[in-house]
């Protein structure tokens, strides 16, 4: 029930509400009459507002707090128990196929585009998560991969004329070595100190292809990058979106399939005994050095594939596509959606990339409710949106 | 008996600060020794400079393998002197939390495979044999240890003394001979102390194991022990039987302090 104090808390709440935003919702001058009209019924609002969201505020912590206290067993994702549940995964994993399958013929081109971004998230946010998730490598520079892998099939193409298929493999050899390159010497580092300069070796990668005018065009980028070539056939736009979608739910399925064999493997294992303690890793006899710089070498390798997708998609690239703001949001997906939870992950990178698309119409609220939405999970659901579960072997002696 | 492990003059120093200054320690086959001294005598450090976590300034740190040669341990990494055999728990529990009870012992037995990104992505036939073979030996080193009841619970979420015992389940799955355990009864219940006596005596009669332990829990070392080693500001100040421990002066000083100095 709702206690006196928390009506008391509540109210002032409202009360630091109202002055906060009464100079942006009160007084708005109008410079053509040269007069302020005062709005006194926005702050009513704001006030009424205030007060109600924080009562539900309050309300919903102290669910929480206590659903910690009654049961000490953390509970199975939904999704989990339906994966786990072989009577209805069958049914459920179809569903998803054919929704997927069916989709860019049941929207219009448009939807489909934005699929495709939404799921070239997916395979970064995939390949962060071996990074940030399961080793525990706090990355904040990981779009220089991905620029790394754009520019891979841009400059290929544009002096050698490398299809879009040669130079999936090769940028993903590039990514690696870039990975490697850049690893080598930061992995020493680890926590914040990684985070810096890994941030900075992002904005490095960007500030180079910005001002190297011979190799890349500098800010004016490269055009006419050709889209995936099908068997000599012509495309025309659409089908050409089209095929470029089943392109990338290939890669994405390609990219599921080897982070949960990954994952439930020993290198797997090896990651997360990092992330949760790395003196005690060492003592049990895994190499830290070779193990982070596997992790962050894997994590590029798949930052780069989602990059030559990017260029093919767009067929424009230049440096501001790589700016520090697509590594946060990279690395938003990642935390938002589960660290270490490939589920999580590909549902965050789906909720994060397509809402605020769809909410286009609201564009000034667009990042205000981008942000509420972290924060709410972050305070909610620290773990994420769909949080990780480690495999349960079955022993038969058990069972008896 | 033939000396398993033999420390000559190990000096570490932090700063200007002596943690170890000269230690001689000589841990024979199949011993289980203990390793005591007020806190903050350098018995941990001790561990962590014979285990690779810190490298010494000084001295030797040798081992013999049952079976081979002596060879010497100093500025190996970590993980190379768990290779080599050398097994340790942590004083502060250092569990791999967010994974499971088996898991935490398979990441034991990871130095003792080799599966690579390669193998774990197309798992060929020997890789699949590998990994089961992990985990059936995982498991068994959790029925040894009697925790086959927790097999797929999270290390966090495990009583307090059965964290203690996966530590020592985690450092058994990487085949040691040697086992170093620090302090690993702090914090237990006598009948929780009574059950980790049986399970060192049985460690050593049936996994052919040699112990070293870190302990305060003084009725457990003089039960346990076969051979004391006592530590007091970096120094080794006695070496002995229980009994002959027990009665040296300079022991009971430094846990007791100078009835002269006090005056």
């Amino acid at each position: 029930m709702v206690t006196k104090k928390e009506i008391k808390q509540s109210f002032w709440i409202a009360l630091w509400f109202m002055v906060l935003t009464f100079p942006i919702m009160v007084i708005r001058v109008n410079t053509i009459k040269n007069i302020i009209v005062w709005r006194w019924t926005n702050i009513l609002w704001i006030g009424i507002a205030g007060f109600f969201a924080s009562l539900v505020w309050n309300y919903l912590l102290r669910l929480k707090e206590e659903k910690k206290k009654s049961d000490t067993k953390e509970d199975i994702p939904f999704v989990h128990r339906l994966l786990q549940n072989d009577r209805f995964r069958t049914p459920f994993l179809a569903a998803i196929a054919i929704f997927f399958i069916i989709y860019p013929f049941a929207f219009p081109m448009y939807h489909t585009s934005i699929m495709i971004s939404a799921l070239v998230y997916v395979m970064l946010g995939l390949g962060l998560n071996i990074v940030v998730g399961l080793a525990g490598l706090l990355d904040l520079g990981y779009v220089a991969f991905y620029c790394v892998g754009a520019y891979t099939y841009a400059l290929l193409n544009l002096h050698f004329g490398i299809s879009f298929w040669l130079v999936l493999p090769i940028s993903a050899v590039f990514g690696a070595m870039a990975g490697t390159l850049l690893g080598y010497p930061v992995l020493r580092l680890r926590g914040d100190y990684l985070a810096i300069v890994t941030l900075g070796f992002g904005e490095i990668i960007r500030i180079v292809m910005e001002n190297w005018d011979e190799l890349g065009n500098g800010p004016r980028g490269i055009g006419n990058i050709p889209p995936p070539s099908f068997f000599n056939f012509e495309l025309n736009q659409h089908q050409n979106v089209i095929y470029i979608y089943f392109i990338v739910i290939a890669l994405v399925l390609f990219t599921i399939f080897f982070v949960n064999r990954l994952e439930n493997s020993r290198i797997g294992r090896a990651w997360i005994a990092l992330r949760d303690d790395e003196i005690a890793c060492q003592a049990m006899g895994i190499d830290k050095f070779k193990t982070k710089l596997t992790a962050f070498a894997l994590g590029a390798t798949w930052a780069s594939l989602g990059g030559v997708v990017f260029a093919a998609k767009t067929s424009f690239i230049n440096p501001m596509s790589f700016t520090i703001f697509e590594s946060i949001a990279i690395l938003c997906v990642v935390v938002i959606g589960g660290m270490g939870s490939a589920i999580g992950v590909i549902a965050g990178a789906l909720v994060l990339i397509l809402v605020p698309e769809y909410l286009r119409a609201m564009a000034e609220y667009r990042m205000l409710v981008f942000g509420a939405l972290q924060v709410i999970v972050m305070v909610f659901k620290p773990e994420g949106l769909i949080q990780s579960v480690r495999k349960i072997y079955k022993f038969e002696k058990v069972e008896e | 008996m033939e000396p398993i492990l033999n420390v000559k003059n190990l000096t570490m120093n932090f700063g200007g600060l002596k943690a170890l200054d000269g230690i001689d320690i000589v841990i024979e086959k199949g011993q289980i020794a203990a390793l005591i001294g007020p806190n903050g005598a350098g018995k941990t450090t001790f561990f962590n400079c014979i285990t690779g976590i810190y490298e010494p300034s000084e001295g030797k740190v040798e081992i013999t393998p049952p079976g081979k040669s002596t060879q010497g341990l100093k500025g190996l990494k970590p993980n190379h002197v768990t290779e080599k055999g050398l097994a340790r728990t942590f004083q502060n529990i250092r569990l791999f939390e967010g994974m499971t009870v088996l898991e935490n012992v398979m990441i034991g037995r990871h130095c003792r495979l080799n599966a690579g990104i390669f193998g774990a992505l197309v798992q060929p036939p020997s890789q699949k044999n590998e990994e089961k073979k992990c985990v059936a030996d995982s498991y068994e080193v959790l029925e040894k240890i009697g925790l086959e009841k927790y097999v797929n619970e999270k290390a966090i979420n495990l009583p307090y003394g059965a964290q203690r015992r996966l530590e020592i389940a985690r450092a058994l799955a990487t085949n040691p001979f040697l086992l170093l355990l620090d302090e690993p009864a702090a914090g237990m219940n006598p009948q929780e102390t009574k059950e980790l006596d049986d399970l060192i005596i049985w460690l050593r009669d049936n996994e052919d194991l040699t112990i070293l332990l870190i302990e305060h829990d003084m009725k457990l070392v003089m039960s346990l022990s076969d051979r004391i080693h006592v530590v007091d500001y970096g120094k080794k100040i006695a070496e002995g039987t229980p009994e002959e421990v027990k009665s040296n002066p300079q022991v009971i000083k430094a846990y007791l302090g100078d009835e002269s100095e006090d005056a």
